[in-house]
């Protein structure tokens, strides 16, 4: 790479948002998959240096609270959500903080919202009525989530369902057995025809690493989930015991450059389940932008799969703009 | 910028840590900075004082005193006075004192974390994260070796007084590493920090007093190397240690030939970082910014050669310019800052002229574009790559933030490379195959190797050198052998014991002479001396026995060879055969026992009785090397989480002895034999003396299967001989047990290529008690410490 190859992808990483768009997928190459090399001290190293080598303070850290909203995937997979709980989740979704606060910040010409909104297929259609007209998203789990071992038909026709009822983005489960047992082929086929199912739908691969037993395998299936055409990559879909950590983070970003370097597809990165504090996803942002650059800083790269950070995020953002710490009964629930 | 603005730019900000605590702390000073001599701040003798600069900002922090020789005797006398009351602490008693320091520096921590930034330059977040936690994490561990002293070290007693010289890169942590282990034994301190750095020194004294330390225990004198000099040369001493550069180091080790000071020195490195294709490439990136951008490269142990294999080198170079760009070099107090302030301005100008000279040898140079402040004193990370092993900055320390690179194509290479070098300090080595990984730490000679990782420290661990990089360790059991003597040197006698040359006598002998002409023994066989003289041997009556070899210069070159040449086989070949071999040579020496004790009574008028009983101890100290020789084993350090920390026992290499003029039998055996059950290769000269106790052994030897250049035997001149080996680049360490003229002779001698020496100094040893002849030090003598470090996970 001379100096100006660098130099550009500096320069893009610097530009504004990048535009949308697809990931076309490639054939799989095993040999790839194959010369991946993850260890383990080395990745929990530079996770546990990087928050301090990057401290965000101030207004500075105000601003990138903000970005953490924006890039949310508001989200609720409980076995009692209901109809009335989706409309509440929405109408938060619209106005994640409240217009008073972002006005004190200087925020309110922001237009703010959350990226998306997280809902099983059953709710889809309520929430695209209720996030009408609004830059909010619908994002629907599915392919048998959080398992993924429905039938392999039924997993496709979940799909269609949901893009039928409108969703915006869909956010498949991978067979955790294939990376298991390194069966690669397997994993390309099955993700690539949730791919094609998807049409021109957005589609994250959810490769619940929590369950794929070392980093390295969580390398070696997120090349594969990229190589069959996942638009973004998703740590967890936050039912495993173990969820978005920020070494298994770590290793997802590099995987999303090296196939940028490889094919220059830019791969949106997701990561979900146990992000609860404002400074948690602070700490997520600065490790994107060190590991990845600034293009990632956006939600048509970014998201955070969560439900309680949300709040967090608000009652830091009061605290920014008010100076009095924050009571959560004092924000709009979600 | 409005939010709006912050928001879309996405910048990070700066996160400045407060100087005004310490900078209160400087003026309550009166920016003064006075040494601490026998428990209390004193103006300077001469009444002389220094600037000292904050390299960030050009300001002046305050003044340091110039101490001069006169403050050097009162911090020594403070000192000497001092340490029998701190030893009659006991060691619950000092662990307790050790401890209240750990706990005061705990309660001090971001005051002095940011003094040493001020001071140094160096990003806070380092000397918050790294440097103090160290520095608390020293102590804590050093009260326990205190603690446990009196039962895990019950042979051992301190030095006496300890002179101590540190450098300005991790002002602190070097202090710790000295005082925590002396102090722990029972020492008292004398402590010159570097002149450019002596802030934290100061503060340090006063949180000793503060924690109830008592007087004259740690002595903290300021200056600069007239200073260091001055303590260096201290007759009062009992042991220099010294961290610092390879020059000062060397000048030190000819200062302190002969005084029978105890010496360790931690000297400079140019330690490979070798990365395999098969590595986690983007974590080895990582390490080598831990390797080489941490602390601005101003690390002896800096992993500044990069050693990558060539399929990968490509990719590996551009992902490291990448990583480089988004280094962040400023303000040291910014706590997101990664790069701070060089040191001095000289140190910037020295770094710079080696880069330059880097590139007019041909090396390609890459920089990040991202802004380096122009106030103040600071550089940016830089790439040599396409540099060749000869060129200059593949060779010499450049000691800032520079990365030479350089490719190879098999495992065998890397270490060929990596060894390539005159240093020996550290190693780094990446991949994700453990058994080319532990391959390759087993060879490269070093210290220090970190598998998948660099630049790690703890106190559990010994850090130190080998080859120029110095000898001694600092941390870890092995480290506190710096710091003690054996108790029964206490009872030695004072009076040196030289190798008088008995006189000829006038009346011819009344026995008939051996009429034998012993030759040396060298590479396994016997050679005739090279310059084809022989010596007379006398009988105890001063009449002529016989004749030996005359060995010389090139005699010694000659069993330097063999005993290189034979080495790596007998060193990597198993302790279980190593003992075989030295018990077959016990078995047949015990088959000639008659024989030898004749000769002994012949040589020495020893009686017949005295005789066996040399012949004996002489079985029996076979035995006794034979049995350490698989039990000398190494330990596995408790450093941290989830990682294995081997200290491995390996051999030293070629290793020249200088007998002793006594107990021409046994005192051979009792130094060789030791010497290569841990895997050495040895070049002997036997007693002057009574030479035939060597001579008539080359039998022995040839019957028992001792390799040929394993133990190689030259007789003639204990001084010649001596010097020869002293100053011989290819041996590499030296024990001396002749006179103390001889022994001072060699120990300013091996200043050339900093072998380790181990001297009594003239001083008798009574090679029959086993306590002495037998000496656990031999042991330790014998090998080197490697600390491995291995840290896994799935």
């Amino acid at each position: 790479m001379s100096r100006s190859d660098i130099q550009s992808q500096l320069d893009d990483a610097r530009a504004g948002p990048p535009t949308p768009s697809r990931n076309p997928g490639m054939p799989l190459d095993l040999d790839w998959v194959a010369s991946v090399c993850i260890n383990r001290s080395a990745t929990e190293r530079r996770a546990a240096s990087l928050p301090r080598r990057r401290p965000i303070k101030r207004a500075h850290q105000a601003a990138w609270q903000l970005k953490a909203v924006s890039c949310i995937d508001l989200t609720t997979l409980a076995g009692d959500d209901t109809p009335g709980r989706v409309r509440r989740l929405c109408a938060k979704a619209k106005q994640p903080v409240r217009q008073e606060v972002l006005e004190l910040l200087g925020a309110g010409p922001l237009g703010l919202s959350v990226a998306a909104v997280c809902v099983y297929h059953a709710y889809v259609a309520e929430a695209v009525e209720a996030l009408a007209g609004s830059p909010v998203k619908v994002c629907a789990v599915s392919t048998g989530f959080p398992a993924g071992l429905s039938p392999f038909p039924q997993r496709l026709a979940e799909i269609g369902a949901s893009c039928a009822a409108g969703a915006g983005e869909i956010d498949i489960v991978i067979t955790r057995a294939h990376v298991l047992r390194q069966d690669w082929r397997a994993l390309h086929d099955e993700i690539r025809a949730f791919r094609d199912a998807c049409g021109p739908v957005h589609m994250k691969a959810i490769l619940a690493t929590g369950e794929l037993g070392s980093l390295r395998a969580v390398g070696q299936a997120s090349l594969v989930a990229m190589m069959a055409g996942a638009d973004f990559i998703k740590t967890s879909t936050g039912k495993e015991k173990e969820n978005a950590t920020l070494p298994v983070g770590l290793v997802m970003a590099r995987a999303i450059r090296a196939y940028r370097e490889r094919t220059g597809v830019e791969v949106g990165f997701k990561p979900a389940g146990g992000i609860a504090t404002a400074r948690q996803a602070v700490e997520w942002l600065a490790m994107l932008k060190e590991e990845l650059g600034n293009r990632w800083l956006h939600r048509d790269r970014f998201r955070f799969g969560a439900s309680s950070l949300l709040g967090d995020l608000e009652r830091q953002l009061e605290h920014h703009a008010t100076g009095r710490y924050a009571a959560a009964f004092r924000q709009p629930l979600a | 910028m409005t939010i709006d603005d912050l928001y879309r730019s996405m910048e990070w900000g700066s996160a400045p840590e407060s100087a005004a605590l310490a900078e209160a702390w400087l003026d309550a000073r009166g920016r003064r900075l006075l040494p601490f001599v026998n428990g209390t701040f004193q103006e300077p003798v001469d009444g002389v004082v220094f600037e000292t600069h904050n390299p960030a900002t050009g300001a002046v922090l305050g003044h340091v005193a110039q101490c001069s020789a006169a403050d050097v005797d009162a911090a020594v006398a403070g000192a000497r006075a001092a340490q029998p009351g701190w030893l009659a602490l006991g060691g619950h008693g000092r662990a307790r004192h050790l401890y209240a320091i750990a706990r005061h520096i705990q309660k001090q921590a971001r005051l002095l974390a940011v003094l040493e930034t001020l001071d140094n330059g160096k990003p806070v977040r380092e000397s918050r994260d790294i440097d103090v936690p160290l520095l608390a994490r020293h102590f804590y561990h050093h009260a326990g070796w205190a603690q446990l002293m009196e039962t895990e070290l019950p042979n051992a007693e301190p030095l006496g007084v300890v002179g101590q010289v540190i450098p300005w890169n991790f002002p602190l942590l070097m202090l710790a590493w000295k005082i925590a282990p002396a102090l722990a034994m029972g020492n008292t301190v004398v402590l010159k920090p570097a002149e450019l750095t002596s802030i934290t020194a100061v503060a340090f004294a006063e949180l000793c007093a503060a924690a109830g330390l008592p007087a004259g225990v740690v002595n903290i004198i300021t200056g600069d190397g007239r200073t260091g000099g001055a303590l260096v040369k201290h007759p009062d001493v009992d042991k220099i240690a010294f961290t610092g550069s390879t020059a000062v180091g060397r000048s030190i080790r000819e200062a302190t030939a002969g005084s029978g000071k105890k010496l360790s020195l931690e000297l400079g490195g140019k330690s490979p970082f070798v990365v395999f294709e098969d590595a986690d490439l983007d974590g080895a990136i990582e390490g080598v910014v831990d390797a080489i951008w941490f602390n601005q490269g101003e690390v002896c142990c800096a992993g500044s050669r990069l050693l990558v294999q060539e399929g990968v080198a490509e990719r590996f170079h551009d992902g490291l310019r990448r990583r480089m760009e988004t280094l962040r070099v400023g303000d040291p107090l910014d706590k997101g800052t990664d790069i701070g302030a060089i040191v001095s301005q000289e140190q910037r100008a020295a770094i710079e002229a080696l880069v330059q000279r880097g590139v007019e040898d041909g090396a390609q140079l890459w920089q990040p574009q991202a802004a380096v402040p122009t106030e103040g004193c600071f550089l940016p990370p830089t790439l040599l790559t396409g540099v060749e092993p000869a060129a200059t900055v593949a060779q010499e320390e450049i000691f800032g933030p520079v990365l030479v690179s350089m490719t190879f194509r098999t495992p065998a290479e890397a270490v060929a490379l990596a060894n390539n070098t005159r240093f020996g300090l550290a190693a780094s080595i990446w991949t994700q195959d453990l058994d080319r990984a532990l391959d390759v730490a087993a060879r490269v000679k070093a210290g220090t190797v970190w598998i998948n990782c660099t630049n790690q420290f703890d106190a559990a661990a010994g850090f130190g050198g080998y080859r120029e990089s110095g000898f001694g360790r600092e941390g870890g059991r092995e480290g506190l052998r710096e710091y003690v003597r054996p108790t029964w040197h206490a009872m030695r006698g004072a009076s040196a014991e030289a190798s008088a040359t008995p006189t000829p006598a006038a009346a011819a002998p009344a026995l008939p002479t051996i009429d034998r002409t012993a030759k040396l023994y060298i590479g396994g066989s016997q050679a005739r001396p090279d310059g084809g003289y022989q010596r007379p041997v006398f009988g105890p009556g001063g009449e002529r026995i016989g004749e030996v070899g005359d060995g010389n210069r090139k005699d010694i070159r000659n069993a330097v060879a063999a005993a290189r040449k034979a080495q790596p086989a007998w060193g990597a070949a198993s302790a279980h055969l190593r003992a075989q071999v030295l018990y077959y040579v016990a078995e047949n020496l015990g088959a000639r026992a008659a024989d030898f004790a004749a000769l002994l009574s012949r040589m020495t008028g020893a009686s017949a009785d005295a005789a066996t009983a040399e012949v004996d101890a002489s079985l029996d100290r076979l035995f006794h090397w034979a049995a350490w020789a698989d039990k000398h084993d190494g330990r596995v350090h408790a450093t941290g989480a989830r990682q294995f920390t081997f200290a491995v026992h390996e051999p030293i290499g070629t290793l020249g002895i200088v007998c002793p003029p006594k107990a021409p039998l046994l005192a051979l055996l009792s130094t060789t034999a030791a010497a290569v059950a841990m895997g050495n290769a040895v070049i002997a000269v036997p007693s002057a003396d009574h030479p035939f106790a060597a001579t008539e052994l080359y039998q022995v030897l040839d019957t028992s299967d001792v390799p040929g250049g394993i133990l190689n035997l030259v007789t003639g001149d204990p001084g010649v001989l001596g010097e020869t080996l002293a100053s011989h680049d290819d041996v590499d360490a030296l024990w001396h047990f002749g006179s103390a003229e001889h022994a001072a002779t060699a120990e300013r001698l091996s200043a050339g290529n900093l072998k380790r020496t181990w001297s009594d100094h003239g001083h008798p040893r009574d090679w029959a008690d086993p306590t002495q002849g037998a000496d656990p030090a031999f042991l330790d003598e014998a090998v080197q410490v490697k600390n491995i470090w291995t840290p896994y996970g799935a």
